[in-house]
Protein backbone atom coordinates (compact mmCIF):
# COMPACT_ATOMS: atom_id res chain seq x y z
CA UNK A 1 0.00 0.00 0.00
CA UNK A 2 1.41 3.33 -0.77
CA UNK A 3 0.48 6.20 1.06
CA UNK A 4 3.13 8.42 1.86
CA UNK A 5 4.42 8.66 5.36
CA UNK A 6 5.93 11.68 6.33
CA UNK A 7 8.62 11.80 9.52
CA UNK A 8 7.34 12.43 12.59
CA UNK A 9 3.87 11.73 13.78
CA UNK A 10 1.38 12.72 11.97
CA UNK A 11 -2.20 14.53 12.99
CA UNK A 12 -5.34 13.42 13.62
CA UNK A 13 -7.90 15.46 11.76
CA UNK A 14 -9.40 18.24 14.02
CA UNK A 15 -12.84 17.43 15.50
CA UNK A 16 -14.99 20.42 13.84
CA UNK A 17 -13.40 18.74 10.29
CA UNK A 18 -14.55 15.33 11.55
CA UNK A 19 -17.82 16.56 12.16
CA UNK A 20 -18.24 18.25 8.99
CA UNK A 21 -17.37 14.92 7.39
CA UNK A 22 -19.49 13.12 10.08
CA UNK A 23 -22.93 15.65 8.58
CA UNK A 24 -22.44 14.65 5.02
CA UNK A 25 -22.38 10.95 5.87
CA UNK A 26 -25.40 11.50 8.52
CA UNK A 27 -27.17 13.86 5.56
CA UNK A 28 -26.74 10.79 3.01
CA UNK A 29 -27.94 8.10 5.45
CA UNK A 30 -30.55 9.98 5.97
CA UNK A 31 -32.24 11.28 2.82
CA UNK A 32 -31.64 7.87 1.46
CA UNK A 33 -33.67 6.39 3.64
CA UNK A 34 -36.69 7.33 1.25
CA UNK A 35 -39.53 6.31 4.23
CA UNK A 36 -38.14 8.08 6.91
CA UNK A 37 -37.52 10.80 4.93
CA UNK A 38 -41.14 11.20 3.82
CA UNK A 39 -42.82 10.93 7.16
CA UNK A 40 -40.32 12.94 9.13
CA UNK A 41 -41.16 15.96 6.57
CA UNK A 42 -45.08 14.86 6.03
CA UNK A 43 -46.11 14.20 9.67
CA UNK A 44 -46.02 18.05 10.95
CA UNK A 45 -47.32 18.87 7.28
CA UNK A 46 -49.88 16.79 7.25
CA UNK A 47 -50.84 17.76 10.65
CA UNK A 48 -50.83 21.46 9.60
CA UNK A 49 -52.81 20.98 6.10
CA UNK A 50 -55.28 18.60 8.45
CA UNK A 51 -55.47 20.95 11.76
CA UNK A 52 -55.94 24.25 9.51
CA UNK A 53 -58.40 22.79 7.10
CA UNK A 54 -60.78 21.39 9.92
CA UNK A 55 -60.80 24.83 12.08
CA UNK A 56 -62.34 27.64 10.39
CA UNK A 57 -63.22 30.73 11.64
CA UNK A 58 -61.53 34.27 12.66
CA UNK A 59 -60.68 35.50 15.96
CA UNK A 60 -62.30 38.38 17.20
CA UNK A 61 -60.65 41.83 17.32
CA UNK A 62 -58.20 40.65 14.58
CA UNK A 63 -57.97 39.25 10.81
CA UNK A 64 -56.28 36.11 12.09
CA UNK A 65 -58.05 32.53 10.98
CA UNK A 66 -57.76 29.91 13.18
CA UNK A 67 -55.43 28.41 10.62
CA UNK A 68 -53.06 31.38 10.32
CA UNK A 69 -52.73 30.88 13.95
CA UNK A 70 -51.98 27.31 13.93
CA UNK A 71 -49.09 28.04 11.22
CA UNK A 72 -46.69 29.69 13.47
CA UNK A 73 -47.19 26.86 16.18
CA UNK A 74 -46.88 23.90 13.69
CA UNK A 75 -43.38 25.45 12.45
CA UNK A 76 -42.11 25.37 16.24
CA UNK A 77 -43.84 21.66 16.71
CA UNK A 78 -42.01 21.01 13.60
CA UNK A 79 -38.64 22.31 14.85
CA UNK A 80 -39.08 19.66 17.53
CA UNK A 81 -39.99 17.11 15.62
CA UNK A 82 -36.52 17.31 13.36
CA UNK A 83 -34.66 18.12 16.15
CA UNK A 84 -35.99 16.53 19.09
CA UNK A 85 -37.53 13.38 17.33
CA UNK A 86 -35.20 12.87 14.85
CA UNK A 87 -31.86 12.94 17.16
CA UNK A 88 -33.88 10.87 19.69
CA UNK A 89 -34.71 7.96 17.59
CA UNK A 90 -31.97 8.38 15.48
CA UNK A 91 -29.30 8.11 17.89
CA UNK A 92 -31.11 5.02 19.62
CA UNK A 93 -31.37 3.41 16.31
CA UNK A 94 -27.02 4.20 15.84
CA UNK A 95 -27.07 2.70 19.76
CA UNK A 96 -28.85 -0.68 18.60
CA UNK A 97 -26.91 -1.21 15.02
CA UNK A 98 -23.40 -0.84 16.12
CA UNK A 99 -22.71 2.92 14.80
CA UNK A 100 -21.52 4.17 18.05
CA UNK A 101 -19.90 0.80 18.83
CA UNK A 102 -17.62 1.10 15.57
CA UNK A 103 -17.13 5.17 16.00
CA UNK A 104 -16.05 4.18 19.44
CA UNK A 105 -13.57 1.95 18.21
CA UNK A 106 -11.98 4.41 16.04
CA UNK A 107 -10.35 7.46 16.77
CA UNK A 108 -12.83 9.94 16.58
CA UNK A 109 -13.31 12.62 19.03
CA UNK A 110 -16.82 12.32 20.56
CA UNK A 111 -17.73 15.64 19.48
CA UNK A 112 -17.63 15.14 16.27
CA UNK A 113 -20.23 12.60 16.54
CA UNK A 114 -22.32 15.52 18.25
CA UNK A 115 -21.40 18.11 15.90
CA UNK A 116 -22.44 15.91 12.87
CA UNK A 117 -25.72 14.93 14.59
CA UNK A 118 -26.51 18.45 15.08
CA UNK A 119 -25.90 19.92 11.41
CA UNK A 120 -27.88 16.61 9.84
CA UNK A 121 -30.70 18.16 12.31
CA UNK A 122 -30.05 21.62 11.46
CA UNK A 123 -30.86 20.86 7.43
CA UNK A 124 -33.51 18.90 8.17
CA UNK A 125 -35.25 21.32 9.86
CA UNK A 126 -34.74 24.60 7.97
CA UNK A 127 -36.28 21.72 4.90
CA UNK A 128 -38.94 21.09 7.18
CA UNK A 129 -39.62 24.96 8.40
CA UNK A 130 -39.80 26.28 4.56
CA UNK A 131 -42.15 23.13 3.72
CA UNK A 132 -44.31 24.35 6.57
CA UNK A 133 -44.39 27.79 5.67
CA UNK A 134 -44.84 27.33 1.94
CA UNK A 135 -47.81 25.09 3.41
CA UNK A 136 -49.52 27.69 5.26
CA UNK A 137 -48.43 30.54 2.65
CA UNK A 138 -50.01 28.91 -0.07
CA UNK A 139 -52.93 27.00 1.72
CA UNK A 140 -54.13 29.43 4.58
CA UNK A 141 -52.73 32.75 3.05
CA UNK A 142 -50.37 33.75 6.08
CA UNK A 143 -48.49 36.41 5.00
CA UNK A 144 -44.44 36.90 5.09
CA UNK A 145 -43.65 39.46 7.22
CA UNK A 146 -41.55 42.33 5.51
CA UNK A 147 -39.60 44.21 8.76
CA UNK A 148 -36.26 42.81 9.31
CA UNK A 149 -36.52 43.35 12.68
CA UNK A 150 -39.20 40.38 12.92
CA UNK A 151 -37.00 37.95 10.72
CA UNK A 152 -34.19 38.41 13.25
CA UNK A 153 -36.64 37.29 15.69
CA UNK A 154 -37.70 34.64 13.58
CA UNK A 155 -33.78 33.52 13.54
CA UNK A 156 -32.86 33.82 17.41
CA UNK A 157 -36.08 31.60 18.17
CA UNK A 158 -35.14 29.21 15.46
CA UNK A 159 -31.74 28.76 16.75
CA UNK A 160 -32.25 28.81 20.19
CA UNK A 161 -35.04 26.58 19.84
CA UNK A 162 -33.91 23.77 17.68
CA UNK A 163 -30.56 23.83 20.10
CA UNK A 164 -33.25 23.00 23.14
CA UNK A 165 -34.55 20.85 20.94
CA UNK A 166 -32.16 18.80 19.79
CA UNK A 167 -29.96 18.79 23.06
CA UNK A 168 -33.27 17.49 24.82
CA UNK A 169 -33.46 15.04 22.21
CA UNK A 170 -30.02 13.51 22.24
CA UNK A 171 -30.38 13.25 26.30
CA UNK A 172 -33.40 11.46 25.53
CA UNK A 173 -32.20 9.05 22.86
CA UNK A 174 -30.92 7.16 26.42
CA UNK A 175 -34.17 6.82 27.95
CA UNK A 176 -35.03 4.19 24.59
CA UNK A 177 -33.93 0.88 24.88
CA UNK A 178 -33.44 -0.16 21.93
CA UNK A 179 -34.49 1.49 18.47
CA UNK A 180 -37.57 -0.28 17.96
CA UNK A 181 -38.87 1.58 21.10
CA UNK A 182 -37.45 4.89 20.45
CA UNK A 183 -40.45 5.83 18.57
CA UNK A 184 -43.01 5.33 21.31
CA UNK A 185 -40.69 7.03 23.87
CA UNK A 186 -39.49 10.01 21.41
CA UNK A 187 -43.38 9.86 20.50
CA UNK A 188 -45.23 10.57 23.49
CA UNK A 189 -43.59 13.48 25.38
CA UNK A 190 -43.81 15.28 21.95
CA UNK A 191 -47.60 14.83 21.43
CA UNK A 192 -48.67 15.97 24.76
CA UNK A 193 -46.50 19.08 24.27
CA UNK A 194 -47.97 19.75 21.54
CA UNK A 195 -51.19 19.35 23.36
CA UNK A 196 -50.33 21.22 26.10
CA UNK A 197 -48.12 23.93 24.38
CA UNK A 198 -51.28 24.99 22.42
CA UNK A 199 -50.24 23.84 19.18
CA UNK A 200 -52.49 21.32 18.94
CA UNK A 201 -55.19 22.99 21.18
CA UNK A 202 -55.68 26.66 19.79
CA UNK A 203 -55.38 29.69 20.80
CA UNK A 204 -53.10 28.87 23.58
CA UNK A 205 -54.89 31.43 26.07
CA UNK A 206 -57.93 28.92 26.38
CA UNK A 207 -55.99 25.78 27.74
CA UNK A 208 -56.66 25.00 31.27
CA UNK A 209 -54.64 26.32 34.38
CA UNK A 210 -52.82 23.36 35.36
CA UNK A 211 -51.69 21.87 31.74
CA UNK A 212 -50.89 25.32 30.77
CA UNK A 213 -48.42 26.06 33.58
CA UNK A 214 -46.94 22.58 32.86
CA UNK A 215 -46.74 23.15 29.47
CA UNK A 216 -44.74 26.66 30.11
CA UNK A 217 -41.89 24.74 31.69
CA UNK A 218 -40.97 23.24 28.34
CA UNK A 219 -39.36 25.01 25.10
CA UNK A 220 -42.17 24.18 22.40
CA UNK A 221 -44.87 26.65 23.90
CA UNK A 222 -42.22 29.17 24.14
CA UNK A 223 -41.30 28.45 20.44
CA UNK A 224 -44.79 28.53 19.08
CA UNK A 225 -45.23 32.05 20.95
CA UNK A 226 -41.96 33.25 19.60
CA UNK A 227 -42.87 32.04 15.68
CA UNK A 228 -46.33 33.54 16.06
CA UNK A 229 -44.65 37.15 17.20
CA UNK A 230 -43.09 36.93 13.73
CA UNK A 231 -45.82 35.85 11.51
CA UNK A 232 -48.84 37.54 13.34
CA UNK A 233 -50.39 40.97 14.10
CA UNK A 234 -50.49 42.23 17.85
CA UNK A 235 -54.52 42.61 17.37
CA UNK A 236 -54.33 38.57 17.92
CA UNK A 237 -52.62 39.47 21.59
CA UNK A 238 -55.76 38.73 23.45
CA UNK A 239 -55.93 35.14 22.44
CA UNK A 240 -52.26 34.77 24.48
CA UNK A 241 -51.65 33.68 27.84
CA UNK A 242 -50.52 37.10 28.27
CA UNK A 243 -51.43 40.15 26.09
CA UNK A 244 -47.47 40.32 25.45
CA UNK A 245 -45.29 38.25 23.42
CA UNK A 246 -42.83 37.78 26.25
CA UNK A 247 -39.69 37.91 24.04
CA UNK A 248 -37.52 38.35 27.00
CA UNK A 249 -38.95 35.38 28.77
CA UNK A 250 -39.02 33.48 25.52
CA UNK A 251 -34.88 34.19 25.07
CA UNK A 252 -34.59 33.01 28.65
CA UNK A 253 -36.51 30.08 28.82
CA UNK A 254 -35.04 28.76 25.87
CA UNK A 255 -31.67 29.41 26.46
CA UNK A 256 -32.06 27.68 29.84
CA UNK A 257 -33.47 24.45 27.96
CA UNK A 258 -30.18 24.97 26.18
CA UNK A 259 -28.24 25.25 28.88
CA UNK A 260 -30.08 22.40 30.72
CA UNK A 261 -30.24 20.28 27.84
CA UNK A 262 -25.93 20.34 26.91
CA UNK A 263 -25.77 19.18 31.04
CA UNK A 264 -28.32 16.45 30.55
CA UNK A 265 -26.41 15.04 27.32
CA UNK A 266 -22.63 15.51 29.10
CA UNK A 267 -24.40 13.63 32.30
CA UNK A 268 -26.74 10.91 30.75
CA UNK A 269 -25.29 10.29 27.17
CA UNK A 270 -24.04 6.51 26.89
CA UNK A 271 -22.31 4.91 24.20
CA UNK A 272 -23.13 1.82 25.19
CA UNK A 273 -27.01 0.15 24.78
CA UNK A 274 -28.56 -0.73 28.38
CA UNK A 275 -27.12 -4.57 28.13
CA UNK A 276 -23.78 -4.13 27.42
CA UNK A 277 -21.73 -2.59 29.74
CA UNK B 1 9.27 -2.79 18.58
CA UNK B 2 9.24 -6.66 18.78
CA UNK B 3 10.79 -7.01 22.02
CA UNK B 4 8.12 -4.98 23.54
CA UNK B 5 4.94 -7.89 23.72
CA UNK B 6 1.79 -6.37 21.80
CA UNK B 7 -0.66 -7.47 24.87
CA UNK B 8 0.11 -8.29 28.46
CA UNK B 9 -2.71 -9.41 30.44
CA UNK B 10 -2.67 -10.73 34.02
CA UNK B 11 -5.41 -12.25 36.45
CA UNK B 12 -7.98 -10.42 34.36
CA UNK B 13 -11.65 -11.09 36.08
CA UNK B 14 -14.65 -9.86 34.87
CA UNK B 15 -18.75 -10.56 36.70
CA UNK B 16 -21.59 -9.84 35.47
CA UNK B 17 -23.98 -10.38 38.50
CA UNK B 18 -23.64 -13.47 39.66
CA UNK B 19 -21.84 -14.99 36.21
CA UNK B 20 -17.84 -14.96 35.79
CA UNK B 21 -17.14 -14.32 32.90
CA UNK B 22 -13.70 -14.10 32.99
CA UNK B 23 -12.06 -15.75 35.92
CA UNK B 24 -7.71 -14.80 36.22
CA UNK B 25 -6.90 -15.19 32.76
CA UNK B 26 -3.45 -14.70 31.79
CA UNK B 27 -2.84 -13.89 28.28
CA UNK B 28 0.49 -12.66 26.24
CA UNK B 29 0.63 -12.05 22.39
CA UNK B 30 3.89 -10.59 21.10
CA UNK B 31 4.28 -8.10 18.52
CA UNK B 32 3.10 -9.47 14.89
CA UNK B 33 2.11 -12.41 16.55
CA UNK B 34 -1.46 -13.95 15.27
CA UNK B 35 -2.93 -15.46 18.21
CA UNK B 36 -5.95 -17.27 18.55
CA UNK B 37 -8.22 -17.13 21.27
CA UNK B 38 -10.32 -20.44 20.93
CA UNK B 39 -13.33 -21.82 23.06
CA UNK B 40 -16.75 -22.75 23.22
CA UNK B 41 -20.24 -19.92 23.70
CA UNK B 42 -19.71 -18.35 26.81
CA UNK B 43 -16.03 -19.43 27.61
CA UNK B 44 -15.26 -15.18 27.87
CA UNK B 45 -13.70 -14.84 24.63
CA UNK B 46 -16.07 -11.72 23.99
CA UNK B 47 -15.62 -10.22 27.22
CA UNK B 48 -11.29 -10.58 26.90
CA UNK B 49 -11.35 -8.88 24.03
CA UNK B 50 -14.15 -5.87 24.47
CA UNK B 51 -12.03 -5.28 27.67
CA UNK B 52 -8.30 -5.76 25.59
CA UNK B 53 -10.07 -2.43 22.98
CA UNK B 54 -11.18 -1.06 25.76
CA UNK B 55 -15.30 -1.11 24.96
CA UNK B 56 -15.88 -2.67 28.22
CA UNK B 57 -14.33 -1.79 31.92
CA UNK B 58 -13.06 -4.53 34.06
CA UNK B 59 -13.03 -5.82 37.81
CA UNK B 60 -9.62 -6.62 38.24
CA UNK B 61 -6.68 -7.74 36.75
CA UNK B 62 -3.69 -5.64 34.86
CA UNK B 63 -3.91 -5.14 31.24
CA UNK B 64 -1.51 -3.58 28.79
CA UNK B 65 -2.55 -2.88 25.28
CA UNK B 66 0.59 -1.49 23.06
CA UNK B 67 1.60 0.54 26.12
CA UNK B 68 -1.48 1.62 27.80
CA UNK B 69 -3.86 0.47 29.54
CA UNK B 70 -7.43 0.35 27.45
CA UNK B 71 -9.74 1.87 29.88
CA UNK B 72 -7.68 4.82 29.84
CA UNK B 73 -6.74 5.16 26.35
CA UNK B 74 -6.78 8.07 23.99
CA UNK B 75 -7.50 8.83 20.79
CA UNK B 76 -3.94 8.44 19.68
CA UNK B 77 -3.87 4.79 21.01
CA UNK B 78 -7.62 4.32 18.99
CA UNK B 79 -5.72 5.15 16.01
CA UNK B 80 -2.69 2.42 15.82
CA UNK B 81 -5.79 -0.48 17.12
CA UNK B 82 -8.38 -1.94 14.52
CA UNK B 83 -11.31 -3.64 15.97
CA UNK B 84 -13.36 -6.05 13.87
CA UNK B 85 -16.71 -6.52 16.30
CA UNK B 86 -19.02 -9.63 16.45
CA UNK B 87 -22.02 -7.99 14.75
CA UNK B 88 -22.34 -4.81 12.88
CA UNK B 89 -26.05 -3.44 10.82
CA UNK B 90 -24.52 0.13 11.17
CA UNK B 91 -24.27 1.91 7.63
CA UNK B 92 -26.83 0.74 5.71
CA UNK B 93 -27.22 3.09 3.41
CA UNK B 94 -24.19 4.19 2.40
CA UNK B 95 -21.60 2.56 -0.05
CA UNK B 96 -19.01 0.61 0.30
CA UNK B 97 -16.59 3.24 -0.72
CA UNK B 98 -18.32 5.55 1.06
CA UNK B 99 -18.17 3.65 4.29
CA UNK B 100 -14.13 3.04 4.01
CA UNK B 101 -12.96 6.15 3.17
CA UNK B 102 -14.81 8.21 5.48
CA UNK B 103 -13.66 5.96 8.26
CA UNK B 104 -10.08 6.70 6.43
CA UNK B 105 -10.21 10.39 7.51
CA UNK B 106 -10.22 9.45 10.81
CA UNK B 107 -6.64 8.08 10.92
CA UNK B 108 -3.61 10.27 10.59
CA UNK B 109 -2.04 8.10 7.80
CA UNK B 110 -4.50 5.62 6.45
CA UNK B 111 -4.24 2.99 3.55
CA UNK B 112 -5.58 4.30 0.18
CA UNK B 113 -9.47 3.40 0.66
CA UNK B 114 -9.82 1.93 -2.77
CA UNK B 115 -6.41 -0.71 -1.85
CA UNK B 116 -8.15 -1.63 0.71
CA UNK B 117 -11.56 -2.50 -0.26
CA UNK B 118 -9.45 -4.40 -3.43
CA UNK B 119 -7.49 -6.32 -0.45
CA UNK B 120 -10.86 -7.72 0.95
CA UNK B 121 -12.36 -8.40 -2.55
CA UNK B 122 -15.06 -5.66 -2.40
CA UNK B 123 -14.12 -4.25 -5.46
CA UNK B 124 -16.64 -5.12 -7.40
CA UNK B 125 -19.29 -3.90 -4.44
CA UNK B 126 -17.56 -0.55 -4.24
CA UNK B 127 -20.81 1.51 -5.15
CA UNK B 128 -23.18 -0.98 -3.62
CA UNK B 129 -25.04 0.15 -0.60
CA UNK B 130 -24.16 -1.93 2.53
CA UNK B 131 -27.67 -3.22 2.97
CA UNK B 132 -27.40 -4.86 -0.21
CA UNK B 133 -24.10 -7.02 0.78
CA UNK B 134 -24.45 -10.65 1.65
CA UNK B 135 -23.22 -11.92 5.11
CA UNK B 136 -19.73 -13.05 4.24
CA UNK B 137 -19.32 -9.67 1.99
CA UNK B 138 -20.17 -7.65 5.02
CA UNK B 139 -18.00 -9.11 7.47
CA UNK B 140 -15.16 -8.25 4.60
CA UNK B 141 -16.50 -4.85 4.83
CA UNK B 142 -15.71 -4.86 8.61
CA UNK B 143 -12.30 -6.28 8.18
CA UNK B 144 -11.78 -3.12 5.47
CA UNK B 145 -13.21 -0.52 8.19
CA UNK B 146 -10.79 -2.11 10.47
CA UNK B 147 -7.43 -2.25 8.51
CA UNK B 148 -8.13 1.20 6.82
CA UNK B 149 -6.23 2.91 9.77
CA UNK B 150 -3.11 1.04 9.27
CA UNK B 151 -3.20 -0.53 12.92
CA UNK B 152 -0.56 -2.21 14.61
CA UNK B 153 -3.09 -4.10 16.48
CA UNK B 154 -6.02 -5.85 15.11
CA UNK B 155 -8.87 -7.78 17.12
CA UNK B 156 -10.96 -10.02 14.86
CA UNK B 157 -13.73 -11.62 17.20
CA UNK B 158 -15.41 -14.40 15.66
CA UNK B 159 -14.63 -13.15 12.45
CA UNK B 160 -15.68 -16.37 10.18
CA UNK B 161 -19.02 -17.63 11.98
CA UNK B 162 -22.10 -18.28 10.04
CA UNK B 163 -19.65 -18.23 6.31
CA UNK B 164 -19.92 -21.02 4.13
CA UNK B 165 -16.40 -22.96 4.02
CA UNK B 166 -15.56 -21.80 0.82
CA UNK B 167 -16.21 -18.08 2.66
CA UNK B 168 -14.36 -18.87 5.24
CA UNK B 169 -11.61 -19.91 3.61
CA UNK B 170 -11.22 -16.87 1.15
CA UNK B 171 -11.04 -14.92 4.77
CA UNK B 172 -8.33 -16.75 6.06
CA UNK B 173 -6.30 -16.58 3.17
CA UNK B 174 -6.95 -12.42 3.77
CA UNK B 175 -5.95 -12.79 7.39
CA UNK B 176 -2.82 -14.63 6.21
CA UNK B 177 -1.61 -11.18 3.98
CA UNK B 178 -2.02 -8.72 6.77
CA UNK B 179 -0.08 -11.01 9.07
CA UNK B 180 2.08 -11.85 6.63
CA UNK B 181 3.01 -8.90 4.34
CA UNK B 182 1.41 -6.33 6.50
CA UNK B 183 2.98 -7.47 9.63
CA UNK B 184 0.36 -6.71 11.98
CA UNK B 185 -0.60 -8.42 15.18
CA UNK B 186 -3.71 -10.16 15.65
CA UNK B 187 -5.57 -11.75 18.05
CA UNK B 188 -8.40 -13.53 17.01
CA UNK B 189 -11.65 -15.24 18.81
CA UNK B 190 -13.29 -18.15 17.23
CA UNK B 191 -14.93 -21.72 18.30
CA UNK B 192 -13.54 -23.25 15.31
CA UNK B 193 -10.51 -25.31 15.52
CA UNK B 194 -9.60 -25.84 12.41
CA UNK B 195 -9.52 -21.71 12.11
CA UNK B 196 -7.33 -21.28 14.85
CA UNK B 197 -4.99 -23.95 13.60
CA UNK B 198 -5.34 -22.20 9.78
CA UNK B 199 -4.46 -18.89 10.92
CA UNK B 200 -2.74 -18.69 14.38
CA UNK B 201 1.01 -18.89 15.80
CA UNK B 202 -0.54 -19.92 18.85
CA UNK B 203 -3.79 -21.07 20.00
CA UNK B 204 -4.72 -20.21 23.69
CA UNK B 205 -7.69 -22.51 24.78
CA UNK B 206 -9.94 -20.73 26.88
CA UNK B 207 -12.70 -22.52 29.15
CA UNK B 208 -14.66 -21.08 31.77
CA UNK B 209 -13.13 -17.62 31.81
CA UNK B 210 -9.82 -18.91 31.97
CA UNK B 211 -6.79 -20.07 29.86
CA UNK B 212 -6.70 -23.71 30.04
CA UNK B 213 -3.58 -23.92 27.19
CA UNK B 214 -1.48 -21.72 25.15
CA UNK B 215 0.58 -23.45 22.53
CA UNK B 216 1.17 -23.53 19.36
CA UNK B 217 -1.31 -25.42 17.16
CA UNK B 218 1.71 -28.40 16.16
CA UNK B 219 2.13 -28.21 19.86
CA UNK B 220 -1.32 -29.19 20.09
CA UNK B 221 -1.35 -31.92 17.99
CA UNK B 222 1.76 -33.56 19.85
CA UNK B 223 -0.20 -34.08 22.70
CA UNK B 224 -3.38 -35.58 20.03
CA UNK B 225 -0.47 -38.37 19.21
CA UNK B 226 0.83 -39.58 22.63
CA UNK B 227 -1.63 -40.74 23.33
CA UNK B 228 -2.45 -43.03 20.07
CA UNK B 229 -4.75 -45.90 21.27
CA UNK B 230 -3.87 -49.25 19.11
CA UNK B 231 -6.21 -52.46 19.44
CA UNK B 232 -5.84 -55.78 18.29
CA UNK B 233 -8.27 -58.78 18.77
CA UNK B 234 -7.01 -59.82 22.39
CA UNK B 235 -5.43 -56.28 23.54
CA UNK B 236 -5.26 -52.90 23.98
CA UNK B 237 -2.22 -50.52 24.63
CA UNK B 238 -1.77 -46.78 24.74
CA UNK B 239 1.39 -45.45 23.33
CA UNK B 240 3.23 -42.65 21.81
CA UNK B 241 5.52 -44.85 19.52
CA UNK B 242 2.71 -46.65 17.44
CA UNK B 243 4.73 -47.70 15.08
CA UNK B 244 6.96 -49.58 17.14
CA UNK B 245 4.09 -51.39 18.95
CA UNK B 246 2.47 -52.65 15.69
CA UNK B 247 5.54 -53.75 14.37
CA UNK B 248 6.60 -55.87 17.57
CA UNK B 249 2.67 -57.39 17.50
CA UNK B 250 3.59 -58.20 13.62
CA UNK B 251 6.67 -60.22 14.63
CA UNK B 252 4.51 -62.00 17.53
CA UNK B 253 1.42 -62.85 15.31
CA UNK B 254 4.12 -63.67 12.81
CA UNK B 255 2.00 -61.72 10.15
CA UNK B 256 -1.20 -59.57 9.81
CA UNK B 257 -2.39 -58.54 13.07
CA UNK B 258 -5.71 -59.89 13.67
CA UNK B 259 -8.50 -56.98 13.78
CA UNK B 260 -5.65 -53.99 14.34
CA UNK B 261 -7.09 -50.61 14.45
CA UNK B 262 -4.87 -47.57 15.18
CA UNK B 263 -6.70 -44.39 16.40
CA UNK B 264 -5.26 -41.07 17.20
CA UNK B 265 -7.50 -38.99 19.06
CA UNK B 266 -8.18 -35.70 16.59
CA UNK B 267 -7.06 -32.13 17.94
CA UNK B 268 -10.63 -32.02 18.33
CA UNK B 269 -10.61 -34.99 20.71
CA UNK B 270 -8.02 -32.98 22.69
CA UNK B 271 -9.71 -29.64 22.64
CA UNK B 272 -13.21 -31.43 23.63
CA UNK B 273 -10.55 -33.08 26.64
CA UNK B 274 -9.49 -29.23 27.47
CA UNK B 275 -13.01 -27.72 27.46
CA UNK B 276 -14.14 -30.97 29.95
CA UNK B 277 -16.27 -32.21 27.17
CA UNK B 278 -14.72 -35.27 26.05
CA UNK B 279 -16.32 -38.52 26.49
Amino acid sequence: MTTTVRPGTPQRPSAVRLGLHRATIELKGFFRERDAVAFTFAMPAVILALLGSIFDGVYPGSDVTSAQYLAPSMIAAGVASTTFINLGTGIAADRDDGTLRRLRGAPMPPSAYFIGKILMALVVTVGETVLLLGIAVLAFDLSLPTDPVRWLTFGWVFLLGATACALTGIAASSLAGSARSAGAVMNLPYLVLAFISGVFYTPVGQLPEPLLTVGSLFPLKWMAQGFRSVFLPDSILPQEVVPSWEPGRIALVLAAWCIGGMVLCLTTFRWRGRRSR
Amino acid sequence: MTETPAIRVRGLRRTYGDTVAVAGLDLDVGAGEVVALLGPNGAGKTTTIEILEGHRHRDAGAVNVLGHDPAHADLDWRARIGIVTQDSGDLGELTVHESVSHFAHYYPRPHDPEQVIELVGLTAKATARVRTLSGGQRRRLDVALGIVGRPRLLFLDEPTTGFDPQARRRFWDLIRQLAGAGGCTILLSTHYLQEAEALADRVAVIVGGRIVADATPAALVGRATARTVVRWSDGRQETDDPAALIATLTTRYGGAVPELTVSRPSLEDVYLDLIGDGS
